[in-house]
């Protein structure tokens, strides 16, 4: 038997297609506005959300989903007001809320089996409802990038400028934090909390080195994001090596291709 | 209920004796550090100003109070008589040319692309630009004389050029009051003079011109007014009325000395006493 006739085969591959494209895509408008930093701190941040299911006994990534969004929504206002850079608020989110988890998951009775797979992703352990749930995140994501494409461009290019220009630029700002929670926490199972913001970087920062369009700075980090999650399973599947850990290596590969050979000098 | 959902209609009767911008006892400070110190002032429509003063006297936070990206702690500011915040569908008759050093300038992007940005705010959500916005993106470009550039990414312009693309975004809805912040930093010398008579042509066709600027030199032969800021409102007024030395020892905290000899006004600050009068 090949092993694109196994059913986990074909659901890791297709899970981690979508996965690869709404990661690439909120990775463009990330990298763009320098928020890198975001990614990882909302990650860590569904470390806490992801125990604070398991205790209460609801569904971890429901709720972790549901915490980030709060998290992100929280370094977003106390950045805004000026109070703390945003790389502090995050700073201190962070860490946070990875030890609430921590002790959350201290409280609980027994060995938690299911933390490893949050941590770093199963991949190949990819249910069918896993499967609806990260379609669901990825036509949300692509039905909202592509309804205020130019919104969300002006906005990141240039807020100040689109807020003199009369558009929300709160509400824009608040609605690509939460389409970063989401996107997050949505990847988790396929790659894990700690490589998610790798994948939300990496193809992203290496279409920026080949791009003069923004809407081809998108495609191509959607192709290098797939790209990667494809030939990374493959050499996993290959190697038996882990799966989240050879995708993010794939993707690494590329950008340093990038780097070298891109015309784009800086 | 939703004003972003609408596009604009085109039609704006702003009427000509409303002041183009009018601030009064305007406070500004950042974590208790005063930045502006009950700033009044007066734009009337058809007017030129330079707004001069020294880093750190609050030029740029006063000229976003006026767009409405600060909002002051006391005072009030109109434009067009009303409140920056609430300027409905005169909106688009603000154009405003930030600091272009702002922005990433590796931004993967086009000329073309910059410049429909301006329009925007006017199109609405969920709408495509037409061929009657790109039309006005081509005349914007025209306008500030870079039609060649159209098509030219972003990082591959200089100073000058860049700064005429923010320019021209600015344009691009035919304000009445064009708002601009030190427009040329970056931007070389000969840059800097065609740029300038841009801005005197821009205003003689009818365009209110606010300009902030920390060169007291060569901006004052194109203004009809200045304002000197430094905290406060120093003086403001007719350039060679305003520019004294009373005033610009006020502004920089130190003597100074402004004259007119050929083409360009000169400056000269002095930081000791004098030792002989020249």
């Amino acid at each position: 038997m090949s092993w694109w006739q196994y059913a986990f085969m074909q659901r890791a591959l297709l899970g981690g297609v979508i996965v690869g494209v709404i990661t690439a895509i909120m990775g463009v408008y990330i990298v763009l506005r320098g928020m890198s930093f975001m990614g990882t701190g909302i990650a860590h941040a569904a470390f806490g959300g992801v125990a604070l299911g398991l205790l209460l006994g609801l569904d971890p990534i429901l709720t972790a989903m549901g915490f980030c969004v709060l998290v992100a929504w929280g370094i977003g206002f106390v950045t805004r007001r000026g109070a703390l850079k945003e790389d502090t608020a995050i700073g201190v989110w962070f860490a946070a809320t990875m030890a609430f988890g921590i002790l959350l998951l201290g409280l609980r009775q027994g060995y938690n089996v299911d933390l490893f797979t949050y941590l770093f992703g199963s991949v190949l352990a990819i249910s069918p409802a896993d499967l609806k749930g990260l379609l669901l995140i990825g036509a949300l994501v692509l039905g909202v990038v592509l309804a205020l494409y130019k919104e969300l461009l002006f906005v990141t290019f240039d807020p100040e400028a689109a807020r003199v220009a009369g558009l929300p630029e709160g509400f824009l700002y608040y609605l690509l934090l939460t389409l970063v929670a989401l996107t997050v926490v949505a990847s988790i199972k396929v790659v894990g909390l700690v490589l998610v913001s790798a994948l939300l970087v990496i193809p992203a920062a290496a279409a920026y080195r080949w791009a003069n369009d923004f809407w081809v700075m998108m495609v191509l980090a959607v192709v290098f994001s797939v790209v990667s999650v494809v030939a990374g399973l493959l050499f996993a599947y290959a190697l038996n090596t882990a799966s989240g850990a050879t995708i993010v290596l794939t993707a690494t590969a590329i950008f340093a291709a990038s780097l070298a050979l891109a015309p784009k000098h800086m | 209920m939703f004003p972003w959902l609408r596009r604009a209609t085109s039609t704006l009767d702003i009427p000509p004796d409303v002041p183009a911008i009018e601030v009064r006892d305007v406070y500004v400070s950042y974590n208790g550090h005063p930045v502006l110190q009950g700033v009044s002032l007066t734009v009337p429509q058809g007017s030129f100003w330079a707004l001069l003063g020294p880093n750190g006297a609050g030029k740029t936070t006063l000229l976003k109070v006026i767009v409405g990206l600060i909002k002051p702690q006391r005072g009030t500011v109109r434009v067009f008589g009303r409140p920056p915040e609430a300027l409905g569908p005169w909106r688009r008759a603000l154009g405003y040319v930030p600091q272009h050093q702002r922005v990433d300038l590796y931004f993967p992007i086009r000329v073309k692309d910059v410049v429909m940005m301006g329009r925007y705010g006017m199109l609405g959500f969920f709408r495509r630009p037409g061929p009657e916005d790109w039309r006005a993106v081509d005349e914007a470009l025209e306008r500030v004389g870079i039609p060649h550039l159209r098509e030219r990414p972003l990082h591959a312009l200089s100073g000058g050029e860049r700064q005429r693309v923010f320019l021209a975004r600015a344009l691009v809805t035919q304000p009445k009051l064009l708002l601009l912040d030190e427009p040329t930093a970056g931007v070389d010398v000969a840059a800097t003079q065609s740029l300038y008579e841009l801005l005197r042509d821009l205003h003689k066709s009818g365009m209110t011109v606010v300009m902030v600027s920390h060169d007291v030199g060569v901006v004052t032969q194109f203004v009809d007014s200045v304002a000197c800021l430094n905290r406060r409102l120093v003086a403001h007024g007719r350039p060679e009325v305003v520019l004294t030395a009373d005033t610009l020892s006020d502004m920089y905290g130190c003597e100074a000395v402004f004259f007119h000899h050929a083409a360009t006004p000169h400056l000269v600050v002095r930081r000791h006493p004098p030792e002989d009068a020249s």
